[in-house]
């Protein structure tokens, strides 16, 4: 008799991987592989192990950076916000005392913590990653489990280098067919979000899967997997393939030699197992997408770039209130053209959209082309590698020649904790994840777009369709 | 942490959905290195006017809804940033729970870990409370962890469910970082059999 393997998916695989203990009447306990800690979400749990005459268990598992709120001046510029400068020593001083690795202000690899995981190699698929941070869900992008968490939670990671954790659900994302020139990763999440709401997929863990999301960069796969949070999600997920291989060896904390053949074969074992079952499937047409543009306060209020400010006299009540406020805070009238809405501001940069390729992207649509009269436009890298890896390509040159700045590395104006934010009633294309009110700026209007569209608005001052562009 | 058994309150009623973190705590906010002193800016910006003063027409301003320690809120509460800052401002400010149809999972979670209770109702319930609060003058709700129920003085019960080890935590005061090193012994096993890559061991 032929006795079957349960199918199992690459979630369930992982998970099942690193429990450490299943104790009756209690979540089981889950082994965390990499912590990563920043300056704002860290304090209170070093502080919390000191109350408790605790330590940092596995401090070679533990790696910080500072990106929140440090400035994106050039380096060496005092901090003037005294409060951010104290969060920041802070963090070096915890670092110091409990032994862990950080890439600091002037380090050559400092950057935005999900941006210089993934480039350092530190992240790598069939990991358990966690942050005191929602869009470490960017590293499923790898085949990891990557979720963020609370303060209290990074407290328990510091002290036991485990969670207690509640499994998640799973949901299977099927995108078919292939995003069309101009439909880039951050229109698919947008998509995605605008097609099942922002909690859409509380209580779950997604995996993406599909052709067009085989076909995406890994650039590609962490700005979708960053945005799984938007939709609610624990995290998002996509199964390591030749393309996340490629991506990870020789970075510098990859395996490597025999190492590396024997991780290898390990990550080729992950994807999920043909007919493995998901609580939820939702399936996705790419040749359905167009560029995306947000409308209102929340990601999963999205218009099509060629569409207009919706309606919302057809709703229901409690999101037809959601709506009136949303359109109310955001200056806007149902009906208006999505590209007649003028902007001030121009953002890119952050988690979602601040890699090489995403400078690439919007490098090209901004080359031989000015920023309009009327707007401010900043490039903001993710880290100090794209910065210089972008500066020698050349593309620095090419966005300061159309007028935008071109800024130190950092999380910057994705949440204005630093000195770059939007004036009360600015309106700005970003290739941030959060239009959230207030979130660049008090009174600050957020539209977010793909690196490609947001350079173009700045060009042409308004929202455009980069399907249309006259590229130089 | 402190335990959360029974607790009887007077109720503000929040009636919005998708309360995300950047509203409850703005981010200008979140520079502070302690866990205290969070109360005085939850709301800040639907709270106050960009001159400082405070917003009289937000419905914690209103004195009816003065001292209120349970809040009825939209679906979807929490959502958006991991900031625990944000469970730390509602409970400073003297929140005991939040009721909502549903939470986001890291806002649900950071609450269990500071004895503050989100309580998923139904939307018809959350509707009902919704109501009362706004026309009952001194509305009441009794929360009772320890029969996973919600009631009132007018006739309003409803259970709500919530995981059975989260809820024995809370009833205790349990510190779960002690409750985890209690499997030191399975963790350094696990340890032994899966060692930290040797590229993160070297500096």
């Amino acid at each position: 008799m032929k006795t079957m393997a349960v199918a199992r998916t690459l979630f369930e695989k992982i998970w099942e991987a690193h429990l450490v203990a299943q104790p009756a009447g209690r979540s089981p306990i889950l082994y965390i592989d990499l912590h990563l800690v920043h300056e704002v979400t860290s304090p209170q749990a070093f502080d919390g192990l000191r109350a408790a005459g605790r330590n940092v268990r596995q401090p070679a598992r533990t790696v910080a950076t500072v990106d929140h709120n440090i400035p994106t001046e050039p380096r060496g510029t005092p901090i003037t916000d005294l409060i951010a400068a104290k969060q920041i020593a802070a963090l070096q001083s915890n670092c110091k005392e409990f032994g862990i690795r950080l890439f600091d202000m002037d380090s050559p690899e400092q950057g935005i913590v999900h941006v210089i995981g993934p480039e350092l190699g530190l992240t790598q698929p069939g990991m358990t990653i966690v942050c005191g941070d929602s869009h470490t869900s960017t590293h499923g992008a790898f085949g990891a489990l990557a979720f963020g968490i609370g303060t209290s939670e990074v407290e328990h990671v510091l002290a036991t280098q485990c969670l207690a954790q509640q499994r998640p659900k799973t949901m299977k994302i099927d995108v078919r067919g292939r995003l069309a020139e101009g439909v880039t990763a951050k229109d698919l999440a947008l998509g995605i979000i605008g097609q099942i709401g922002t909690d859409g997929a509380t209580g779950h863990v997604i995996e993406y899967a599909g052709p067009a999301v085989r076909a995406l960069s890994m650039e590609g796969r962490m700005t979708l997997c960053n945005m799984s949070i938007e939709a609610g999600a624990r995290a998002g997920m996509v199964a390591p393939d030749e393309t996340t291989i490629a991506y990870v060896k020789g970075k510098r904390f990859a395996p490597s030699g025999a190492e590396w053949e024997k991780a290898v074969a390990y990550w080729r074992s992950l994807p999920s197992d043909d007919g493995a079952e998901f609580d939820e499937v939702v399936e996705i047409d790419a040749a359905q997408l167009c560029p995306f543009v947000t409308w209102g306060t929340n990601p999963g209020m999205v218009a099509p770039v060629t569409g207009r400010v919706p309606e919302v006299k057809g709703l229901e009540e409690s999101d037809r209130r959601a709506a009136e406020l949303a359109l109310q805070y955001m200056g806007l009238e149902p009906g208006l053209r999505i590209e007649d809405i003028g902007i001030d501001r121009v953002f890119i940069g952050s988690c979602t959209n601040s890699r090489l390729e995403d400078l690439r992207a919007a490098a090209r649509v901004a080359r031989g082309h000015h920023v309009n009269a009327k707007v401010r436009a900043m490039v903001v890298p993710g880290s100090q590698t794209v910065k210089r890896a972008a500066e020698q390509e050349g593309l620095h040159r090419i966005f300061q020649d159309a007028g935008f700045e071109w800024r130190e590395s950092g999380c910057s104006m994705c949440l204005g904790m630093n000195p770059d934010i939007l004036q009360p009633g600015e309106r700005c294309a970003s290739t941030s994840n959060r239009n959230f009110e207030g979130r660049q700026g008090r009174g600050g209007r957020t539209h977010l777009v793909s690196p490609m569209m947001a350079a173009a608005a700045a060009i042409a001052g308004h929202f455009t369709d980069i399907r249309n562009w006259k590229y130089q | 942490m402190k335990p959360f058994t029974v607790h009887r309150g007077r109720v503000a009623p929040l009636d919005r959905v998708n309360v995300d973190t950047d509203q409850i705590i703005p981010k200008q906010f979140l520079k502070r290195i302690e866990k205290t002193g969070f109360g005085q800016f939850v709301f800040y910006d639907w709270r106050f006017g960009t001159d400082g003063k405070k917003n009289p027409d937000f419905v914690l301003h209103e004195p009816r809804y003065e001292g209120a320690s349970i809040l009825v809120a939209g679906k979807n509460f929490g959502c958006g940033s991991s900031r625990e800052h944000a469970v730390w401002a509602l409970a400073d400010f003297g929140f005991r729970a939040v009721i909502s149809s549903s939470f986001a999972d890291i806002f649900a979670n950071n609450s269990a870990k500071n004895g503050f209770l989100a309580v998923p109702l139904s939307d018809d319930e959350v509707a009902q409370l919704m109501q009362r609060a706004q026309e009952i003058d001194d509305y009441q709700l009794t929360i009772d962890l320890e029969k996973c129920e919600v009631r009132d003085d007018q006739g309003f019960r409803a259970k709500f469910p919530i995981e059975e080890f989260t809820r024995h935590c809370l009833l205790n005061g349990l510190d779960d970082i002690g409750l985890t090193l209690q499997h030191e012994a399975e963790i350094t096993a696990y340890e032994a059999s899966h060692p930290a890559p040797a590229t993160l061991r070297a500096s």
